[in-house]
């Protein structure tokens, strides 16, 4: 198998098919584990952008000197 | 104890702690995941009744559990600021709403996902599944109350008072499926004396809790630095900082 994985025990692309056919129920159990992801890594995501842009825009306010904010 | 609520009340201490156990709350979350999903998709038996859809449980329960948990720090800390004028238990109370609602329209739709290939249906009006949802409400409600009213100060108190009356819905949520016939299964891991999964089926579930655990409070750190410095924008010890930063 040129450029393949060689190292590959027998069977192994069988069960990583299998694996991912989740028993019939692959709709259902990775539907929810995507769904899961996108909520809970766009909440992290959203409130690490909004942290970064607060403390810049607090920053550069705060080192203006005095009255001109 | 008010030396305690002192240095707690303290904003500039808040946002460095904060920023200090951020990193290693993120790292500890990440390697709990790794490990769970690991455990939980790949290394951990199909269920004998319920095939491979029962590996939604590992991030259903973790979910659920978050759900309620977030919502008792919410109430506790908004609590503290009726009580006590604390203005940075507001803050935590504001940040957590966010991360509340996002894990109760995780456990709602991963329960949806579960609930269709073993109950036949995608939703039903049962006391554990309405309950649930009513608990999005009051977070979204929550949210929505700190917008609405004119002065922040009359809208942190209005949305304070509804998160300490929503508190009873938390209650009716875990003991709904002793208290009522349903379809929704009882409890998987509070009998830990007697527990009714498998070793290697309870570990990843575990894991997935801590995983979810550290992941809402790795939130909060960061959400609550936001919220402090929009809050003390102004605040002397912000310029201080500002100044050491380098740019």
């Amino acid at each position: 198998m040129p450029g393949g994985w060689p190292n590959l025990p027998e069977g192994s692309v069988t069960s990583l098919l299998e694996f991912f056919a989740m028993g019939g129920y692959a709709f259902y159990v990775w539907t929810s584990y995507a769904l899961t992801a996108v909520l809970l890594v766009g909440i992290v995501g959203w409130s690490a952008r909004q942290l970064k842009s607060t403390q810049q825009r607090t920053f550069r306010r705060a080192r203006q000197p005095r009255g001109k904010s | 104890m008010f030396q305690w609520f002192h240095r707690f009340g303290s904003a500039p201490y808040l946002y460095r702690l904060a920023g200090r156990l951020a990193p290693w709350l993120g790292g500890l979350c990440l390697l709990s995941l790794v490990a769970g999903l690991y455990l939980g998709l790949v290394v951990a038996p199909a269920d004998y009744e319920q095939g491979d859809s029962y590996r939604i449980i590992y991030i259903h329960v973790p979910a659920a559990w978050m759900s309620m948990f977030v919502y008792v720090v919410m109430a506790t800390s908004s609590a503290v600021f009726l009580i006590w004028r604390l203005k940075m238990a507001d803050v935590v109370a504001l940040a957590s709403a966010p991360i509340g609602a996002a894990f109760t329209a995780v456990a709602l739709i991963t329960g949806s996902f579960w609930g269709k290939p073993m109950w036949g249906t995608w939703w039903i009006w049962d006391a554990r599944l309405t309950s649930e949802l009513l608990l999005l409400f009051l977070y979204l409600g929550y949210l929505a109350l700190r917008g609405a009213l004119e002065t922040p100060q009359s809208a942190a108190r209005a949305a304070a008072i509804l998160a300490v009356v929503g508190v009873v819905n938390i209650p009716i949520i875990h003991y709904s499926v002793e208290w009522w016939n349903t379809l929704h299964q009882p409890a998987t891991i509070t009998k830990l004396d007697k527990p009714s999964m498998h070793i290697s089926m309870l570990r990843p579930l575990l894991l997935m809790v801590l995983a979810f655990q550290l992941l809402y409070f790795y939130n909060l750190m960061i959400r609550t630095r936001t919220l402090i410095l929009e809050k003390e924008g102004r605040a002397r010890w912000v310029a201080e900082l500002a100044g050491g930063e380098r740019d």
